[in-house]
């Protein structure tokens, strides 16, 4: 089935990533673990722009940017060259943003993406390499404010701005595109995603070929979707209503869930971009080969790899693929249980229950998810009861053998269970009688009575085998 | 006036006597001035010279004065490139050159008048008004280190440091009758250095003698990883100390002796030459054909960086402030009331110069141009080892002369700018005089080739005595 693209919605991405796994920021030595800092306590003369003061280039910043650019399939420059990109804004130490131009470190990529309709390729025009402005924090409110604070701690942060082509059809492309994007970072460990601020996207949205809408102000990825569905649907009814779109920025508000014009294409910037004089260029393209051989298995490779080599579904290797961690957090149970056992309580059981709880693979230890699947495939213990342990773990803490003894989950000996079946048929002749008529409803009527005399213990889908054939006997 | 008028004599003193008494000495000296050449004294120069006498310093300027012009960053001393925006504004870290000196033994003693920022030729437009010219009281200093040439012809202190971006400090070591070198792009470290245009600017000394010159480039020339545009290059300046130009080549360039040029600026300079050729020195004419682009390319250029290094003096951070309704309000009040008309001038200029549209026009062919005075210079120091030119076309004007013509005191730099575009070293030593004025010779080298400037200028002022020519209140 192909995807028509009823509204001819065509939207292109800028993600910036901060590459807050670097140990120092882009063009200073000061140190980027800032988060539970106090303001302005992660600073020099060179990230807070004071006079005098001059930019040295990050080569390690360099080289997870060429990393990223590697990742993403595309060409990398022969030599880094930045410009200044200038305007005022008080985040902005030096008056200018150092950032890259005319040269990207990046060139022409692509990512791949599950569409609307399958496979679909998105394209990259490009990544570029810039810093991170400082932050403004306002005393109390934004509207009742009575003065902005500014606090330099991220300024001078290597951003990498990770520019698509407009190839998403719908707000779900997007999301796909960033949760693709994500997964693929996340596999290059040169960020970590879960702090503030470290991917921030801006979108471009037309509607029916004409002109495109930038959207501001994007800090998550459910924001983006939402920020495009309103976006599109107000560019239709804007055209149904008989009105034109013109080119424009606009900013999404995300507690209204609305987007509102920031300016027009007349008030654009001049940004009166020109070459950074205090930079030299460093050549890279000879450092390519070294870099390409540090890149990891990305997604799509180990998703591919998977299917082959542990013979599990499609669905199984996609969830266990797209992060990096739960890939790994797999692949170690794999090596212990059977890889078949591991896919279904990896992927179907933990994941859907470390979800709920809005929790990562690093929750939960290695250890304890294999003693309960061991536990399960040993016939100690039944599969609910490994849930059960899972979600005692989760919720309350406390290793697998203590929450089976406290729960008394152990299953009970077979015998046991054969004498409760046999009491069950024996003490319950009208309902087998019922069974043997066609009457299907009264086998559960039975094994729920041997349920009843282990106290649930005993493994419900081998006791209604063993009530059958009794009363084939 | 000291009774120094070099640093080994200062070096003696403090060996029979005190780096303290030498201290004391010069800050004396300058409290009792009525240059206004220094903005700011040092509150910390007597403690450093006493702990140099306490400590002992084998460093090359153990207790040697030094003057700072007022864009060198110095932690704890104020640095305000003599603009109003930046008053009250104490750096927390030290230029690298700083940091050098210091090593050096080197006492900073306080910072030297200058343009604001950097932008001129005359430290007219500094907020602390204009430094006199120790020759004639009524005529300027040049600039933009004017503060920095006129301390030390007026012995207010023995060695100076500058900057020059278009010819900053061999300007006024013309007016003044010193030494000044602008060395090779990339030969001394900018970090700390207030940006004017960054890909002009270099840190130069500036002294009585060649001899100090040398010393002082030991000491603050060399790499700095915080300036990606410093080179590694080592060098001894001092091993070029010697009285020997037999066999130099030097080049004449025509074009350095255009209109306008003083008549007997040109004689001066013409003698210089033929005194080099009196002790073996051979020179030929020749042609640096794009020098009259020079100017306007560098004008350019420097004004288009200097409009985005002047972006960051807003009031949010340091220096002056106007408070306003809001934060665009607060930083156009501030930026209007806190620079100068000739910083307001370059930035608008230069802000138009790289705005959409001019572009190309302008900013582009300026590099352009800036590559065809670069290869005027490789190809004729392809054939010569240095060339020789005056430094200025005419002597020292009078305060007020041209400040209200600012294309008259642009055209004053047509012979010190090429050399910032093409990135060579060039130096002005005095040789001779016009109506009791002085007169600068440009000796100009091939790049990182200091040290055969420096050998030829040596050997000028062993053979000459232009530099034993001093101002009537200090002789």
């Amino acid at each position: 089935m192909v995807y028509e693209n009823p509204d001819g919605v065509r939207i292109g991405l800028e993600v910036h990533v901060q590459l807050n796994k670097l140990n120092t920021k882009l063009f200073c030595g000061c140190s980027t673990d800032y988060h539970d800092s106090d303001a302005n306590t992660h600073v020099c003369p060179v990230c807070l722009g004071l006079p005098g003061a001059l930019p040295v280039l990050n080569e390690r910043a360099v080289e997870f940017a060429m990393k990223i650019g590697l990742a993403l399939g595309c060409d990398i420059v022969e030599q880094t060259q930045f410009h200044r990109k200038n305007y005022y804004y008080p985040d902005l130490p030096k008056g200018f943003q150092t950032t890259q131009y005319d040269f990207p470190i990046a060139g022409e990529g692509k990512v791949v993406i599950e569409g609307e309709d399958g496979e679909r390729d998105i394209g990259i025009t490009r990544a570029h390499m810039e810093e991170d402005p400082g932050r403004l924090q306002h005393i109390g409110s934004i509207d009742k404010s009575k003065g902005t604070l500014i606090n330099y701690n991220r300024s001078g942060m290597t951003l990498i701005e990770i520019v698509s082509e407009p190839d998403m059809r719908s707000p779900k492309e997007a999301r796909r595109y960033l949760d693709k994007l994500r997964s693929i970072l996340d596999y290059l460990d040169v960020f970590n995603g879960d702090l503030e601020g470290a991917m921030r996207v801006d979108a471009n949205v037309s509607v029916f070929m004409g002109e495109r809408v930038e959207v501001k102000n994007i800090s998550s990825f459910k924001g983006a979707e939402r920020a495009l569905l309103y976006e599109i649907m107000r560019q239709k009814n804007q055209i149904r209503r008989g009105g034109e779109i013109t080119m424009e920025t606009r900013h999404f508000d995300e507690a209204m869930g609305v987007t509102l014009s920031m300016r027009t294409k007349e008030t654009e910037n001049d940004y009166r971009y020109f070459p950074e004089p205090d930079l030299v260029p460093m050549r890279v393209a000879g450092r390519v080969p070294d870099v390409a051989a540090t890149l990891p298995e990305l997604p799509d490779a180990k998703r591919k790899r998977f299917l082959e080599q542990y013979e599990m579904s499609n669905m199984h290797a996609k969830a266990l693929t797209s992060h990096i961690r739960v890939a790994n957090f797999y692949e170690d149970v794999a090596a212990k249980v059977s890889p078949k056992d591991a896919a279904v309580w990896v992927a179907d059981i933990l994941k859907g229950e470390l979800n709920y709880r809005d929790l990562g693979i690093d929750a939960f230890t290695l250890d304890d998810i294999i003693e309960i699947i061991e536990l399960v495939i040993g016939n100690k213990i039944t599969e609910q009861s490994g849930v059960e342990i899972i979600r005692a773990i989760l919720d309350e803490g406390g290793k697998p053998q203590d929450i089976v003894q406290a729960k008394g989950l152990l299953k009970v000996e077979d015998d046991i269970v054969a004498n409760a079946v046999g009491e069950a048929v024996t003490e319950n002749p009208e309902a087998v009688a019922d069974y043997l008529a066609g009457k299907e409803k009264s086998l559960n009527f039975i094994v729920g009575k041997v349920m009843q005399k282990t106290r649930g213990r005993a493994d419900a889908k081998e006791a209604r085998e063993m009530v059958l054939a009794k009363m084939r006997s | 006036m000291a009774k120094w008028t070099n640093i080994s004599q200062i070096k003696q003193s403090i060996e029979s006597g005190s780096a303290e008494e030498v201290t004391t000495s010069y800050l004396d000296i300058i409290g009792k001035s009525k240059m206004n050449g220094f903005v700011a004294v040092s509150d910390e120069a007597i403690n450093d010279a006493r702990k140099i006498d306490a400590d002992g310093h084998d460093g090359a300027l153990a207790g040697v004065p030094i003057a700072i012009k007022d864009n060198i960053s110095t932690k704890g001393l104020s640095t305000s490139c003599g603009s109003k925006i930046l008053h009250g504004y104490v750096p927390p870290y030290n230029a690298h050159v700083i940091e050098k000196l210091k090593d050096a033994g080197a006492i900073v003693i306080g910072k030297a008048n200058m343009d604001e920022f950097a932008m001129g030729t005359s430290t007219e437009s500094s907020t602390y008004g204009p430094t006199l010219n120790p020759w004639d009281k009524e005529r300027v200093p040049g600039g933009s280190s004017g503060g920095s040439a006129a301390v030390v012809a007026a012995g207010e202190a023995p060695v100076s440091l500058g900057s020059d971006t278009g010819g900053s400090v061999r300007c006024p070591a013309a007016y003044c009758g010193v030494v000044g070198l602008k060395p090779t792009y990339g030969a001394v470290s900018r970090y700390g250095l207030v940006s004017y245009a960054n890909s002009l600017d270099q840190i130069g000394p500036l002294a009585t003698n060649v001899s100090d010159i040398a010393t002082v480039m030991d000491v603050v020339g060399g790499y700095d990883a915080r300036d990606s545009t410093s080179m590694k290059h080592e060098n001894n300046y001092h091993d070029a100390l010697k009285d020997d130009v037999d066999g130099l080549k030097i080049g004449v360039p025509e074009e350095y002796f255009g209109e306008g040029i003083d008549e007997n600026v040109e004689k001066s300079v013409w003698d210089a030459i033929q005194k080099f050729e009196d002790m073996g020195a051979s020179y030929e004419k020749v042609s640096l054909p794009h020098t009259k682009y020079a100017l306007a390319s560098y004008y350019i250029i420097a004004m288009s960086e200097a409009s985005s290094n002047l972006a960051r003096f807003d009031g949010t951070r340091y220096g002056h402030r106007v408070d306003g309704d809001n934060w665009h309000d607060m930083a156009s009040k501030t930026r209007a009331d806190g620079f100068g008309d000739e910083v307001k001038r370059r930035v608008l200029l230069g802000t138009y110069a790289l705005s959409a549209g001019y572009h190309d026009k302008y900013y582009l062919k300026a590099l352009k141009v800036r590559t065809l005075v670069k290869q005027d210079f490789d190809k004729a120091l392809a054939n010569v080892d240095v060339l020789m030119a005056p430094t200025m076309p005419a002597p020292a004007f009078k305060i007020g002369e041209k400040i209200d013509d600012p294309l008259s005191l642009y055209l004053a730099d047509v012979n010190t700018v090429p050399i910032n575009l093409a990135g060579v070293p060039s130096m002005s030593v005095p040789c001779g005089m016009t109506d009791g004025l002085p007169v600068g010779l440009q000796i100009i080298g091939n790049h990182f080739d200091e040290n055969t400037i420096i050998r030829a200028a040596y050997s000028f002022e062993q053979n000459t005595d232009h530099h034993n020519n001093k101002p009537p209140e200090v002789a």
